[in-house]
């Protein structure tokens, strides 16, 4: 399903998109695309495929451990390509993938943009690449057919949420919580400011992440955005658990859990 | 040839630097450089900030011609002295312009990383001074290797976060602050130490930093020096130094760590071995393997132990403005013991790599008239090298 058609649907059935995000290569490359099937059989209507950088200024904790220990167990851009191909062939649901800027720009921006078309994947994601240097990543993602995310933050001024609107991507990521991806013991609610401000601008869709722990905070996101993403309290469980199973358990639990959040 | 005078509008020396940051900072980084460009037209600022360099940091440093040392090189070697500037070492000269700059922005926490700790002790310093609150990230490793300047900071009233992501050393520090400036940007500027990072950041520092050039062409007079070397980390000091003698037939030669050998790859020496990619923000060379991730550099030296540099280095280097050389660990710790004894100054081990270049060189070098850039002093640096030299 395109993500276009989600979007839609999800609409039709009042609720807004689950898009978990998982880190590939953990804990295994083939692990890691079962954990996605079983999200998907969770509940979860997309996902967003982690490929784990070494400095990943946007990543708190849980993020940067699950992606040391990808790269310490192999995973690489390629291989990051490789699991959300398979997660995309096995699950169905549109996948995008997340990453940093040095890596794409070692394997070259277009080869990674065709390579990641091939792969089914239907948008990226970059955390460090701001609108003001998208530009070739979007000129070579849009040749591939594909998409490449925008993110606004609540610091995000009028006139760069102008540019934004502009650009046209396939969503808008919003950041829900100042800093950077984790957990949050409380939400400060500066996302629906920030939500109505992009409304005010674009008719794409918006999707929040970024300090979404839990189904409470999923509630409240999917009040006012049209996809949420959770990261970091689902890769916790997977740092947690003992083995493959327990955190396919534990993931899985999560998810429905948050699935049915999303329903207004 | 001559230099820009400001990057451009994207922030670009060339194809180098730019603003490869998270969304959440960008406004900030908009605002500071808007902040920037009108503390300069502000006649207070410029007499504020002229005033505390004179008064506090000790500005001018000499231009000392090292006799002894000249003579046994075979040249005439002249140090430009901001191991003399207050705190020891030349960062004071942009954490006090910054720290004028937070207060300006009405930002009153302060977050800075460290290597060595000579930035991390100079922004305490300059936070101390001004009134503003003072977190410098260190990493784990730095934090063990350079004792004498943690507990600087802490008298000083910092707050000293280690670092222990990563190898725990420079990278790593800089990182941890830029996230946790992802989460406090609306009440903390970020006085990064070298001249690196996003865009405005290696522009501001260049100009901050670039009293170090324009003192030496004071202080040289009539006399026109053949050569400038200076050592290079992040690029502060060689930059500060380097920037007002582009266009004057003046060679220019910045010398990276070489560690335990840039065969070994076990050294920090990103211009001469590294190559292009994006760290901490800004395009420029950098240590990396073949999938795109950055590598860990080595040096004896914490402040040059930095797989990036600074974007106008990058520059400099395909322009061929100046050039970039290497020492190794051991040149270095033999540099530092050169100049201990035949002058009476005892030099921090970054510095230490330029002199050893130079004593490398020295036969190539004869007659010419030589200035190194002497960053910092090498307190900080004694339990290290006894530790080397196997007398502790």
């Amino acid at each position: 399903m395109s993500l276009g058609e989600s979007f839609a649907r999800a609409g039709t059935e009042n609720r807004a998109l689950l898009l978990p995000y998982g880190m590939a290569g953990l804990p295994g490359a083939a692990a890691s695309v079962e954990l996605f099937a079983a999200m998907a059989e969770a509940g979860a209507d997309g996902f967003e495929v982690g490929i784990p950088y070494a400095d990943p200024l946007m990543d708190g904790p849980v993020i940067q451990e699950a992606g040391a220990r990808a790269i310490a167990g192999g995973m690489t851009l390629a291989g990051g390509l490789e699991v959300a191909s398979q997660v995309a062939e096995r699950t169905g649901l549109p996948c995008f993938v997340m990453t940093y800027v040095n890596p794409i720009l070692r394997m070259g921006v277009d080869a990674f943009s065709r390579r990641a078309a091939a792969a089914g994947v239907q948008a990226i994601i970059v955390a460090d690449l701001p609108v003001d240097e998208a530009g070739p990543f979007r000129e070579a993602a849009a040749a591939a057919g594909i998409g490449v995310v925008a993110f606004a933050a609540p610091t995000t001024t009028d006139d760069r949420l102008d540019l934004i609107a502009e650009w046209r991507p396939p969503f808008v990521y919003g950041i829900a919580e100042m800093g950077v991806t984790g957990e949050r013991a409380h939400s400060s609610d500066r996302s629906s400011a920030l939500v109505e401000r992009i409304r005010a601008r674009t008719d794409v869709p918006v999707v929040l992440g970024v300090g979404i722990s839990g189904p409470e905070a999923a509630r409240r996101a999917a009040s006012i955005a049209d996809g949420v993403i959770v990261g970091s309290a689902l890769v916790r469980r997977v740092l947690q658990a003992e083995n493959p199973g327990a955190a396919s358990t534990a993931v899985s639990a999560a998810v429905a859990e948050l699935a049915s959040a999303v329903r207004r | 040839m001559t230099a820009p005078a400001r990057p451009d509008e994207r922030g670009r020396f060339g194809e180098y630097g730019g603003r490869f940051a998270p969304e959440t900072l960008m406004p900030a980084l908009a605002e500071l450089e808007a902040a920037f460009v009108a503390a300069r037209e502000d006649p207070a600022f410029c007499a504020g900030l002229e005033t505390l360099l004179r008064d506090f940091v000790g500005r001018p440093t000499p231009l000392y011609r090292a006799a002894r040392l000249s003579e046994e090189l075979g040249l005439d070697l002249l140090l430009k002295r901001e191991d003399l500037a207050h705190t020891g070492a030349h960062k004071i000269n942009n954490t006090v312009g910054q720290g004028l700059l937070a207060r300006r922005m009405g930002k009153p926490r302060v977050i800075a990383e460290t290597g060595a700790g000579q930035h991390g002790v100079a922004t305490a310093t300059a936070c101390a001074l001004l009134g503003l609150e003072c977190e410098v990230f260190m990493g784990a490793v730095d934090v063990a290797r350079q004792a004498l300047n943690v507990e600087r900071m802490l008298m000083l009233g910092a707050k000293v976060t280690p670092v222990t992501s990563g190898a725990g050393t420079l990278k790593d520090a800089v990182s941890a602050a830029l996230r946790d400036w992802v989460a406090t940007v609306e009440s903390t500027h970020y006085i990064i130490g070298s001249v690196v990072g996003p865009h405005p950041f290696p522009w501001i520092v260049r100009e901050f930093q670039r009293v170090i050039g324009e003192e030496t062409i004071t202080q040289l007079g009539d006399r026109r020096p053949d050569l400038v070397v200076a050592c290079v980390g992040g690029g502060s000091n060689s930059m500060g130094m380097f920037f007002p003698f582009v266009g004057k037939g003046v060679d220019l030669v910045g010398v990276e760590a070489a560690g335990h050998g840039i065969a070994t790859g076990r050294h920090g020496a990103s211009l001469s071995a590294g190559s292009p990619g994006v760290l901490h923000g800004a395009r420029t060379y950098l240590l990396q393997d073949e999938q795109g991730q950055v590598l860990e550099a080595h040096s004896i030296s914490a402040g040059l132990d930095y797989p990036g540099v600074g974007p106008e280095h990058a520059y400099f280097k395909d322009q061929g403005l100046a050039r970039y050389e290497s020492a190794t660990d051991g040149e270095a710790l033999d540099a530092m013991d050169l100049l201990s004894r035949t002058e009476g100054i005892i030099p921090a081990l970054e510095p230490a790599h330029a002199l050893a270049w130079v004593w490398r060189e020295r036969a190539a070098l004869a007659g010419k008239t030589v200035v190194l850039c002497l960053s910092g002093r090498g307190d900080k640096d004694v339990a290290e090298a006894a530790a080397a030299r196997g007398r502790r």
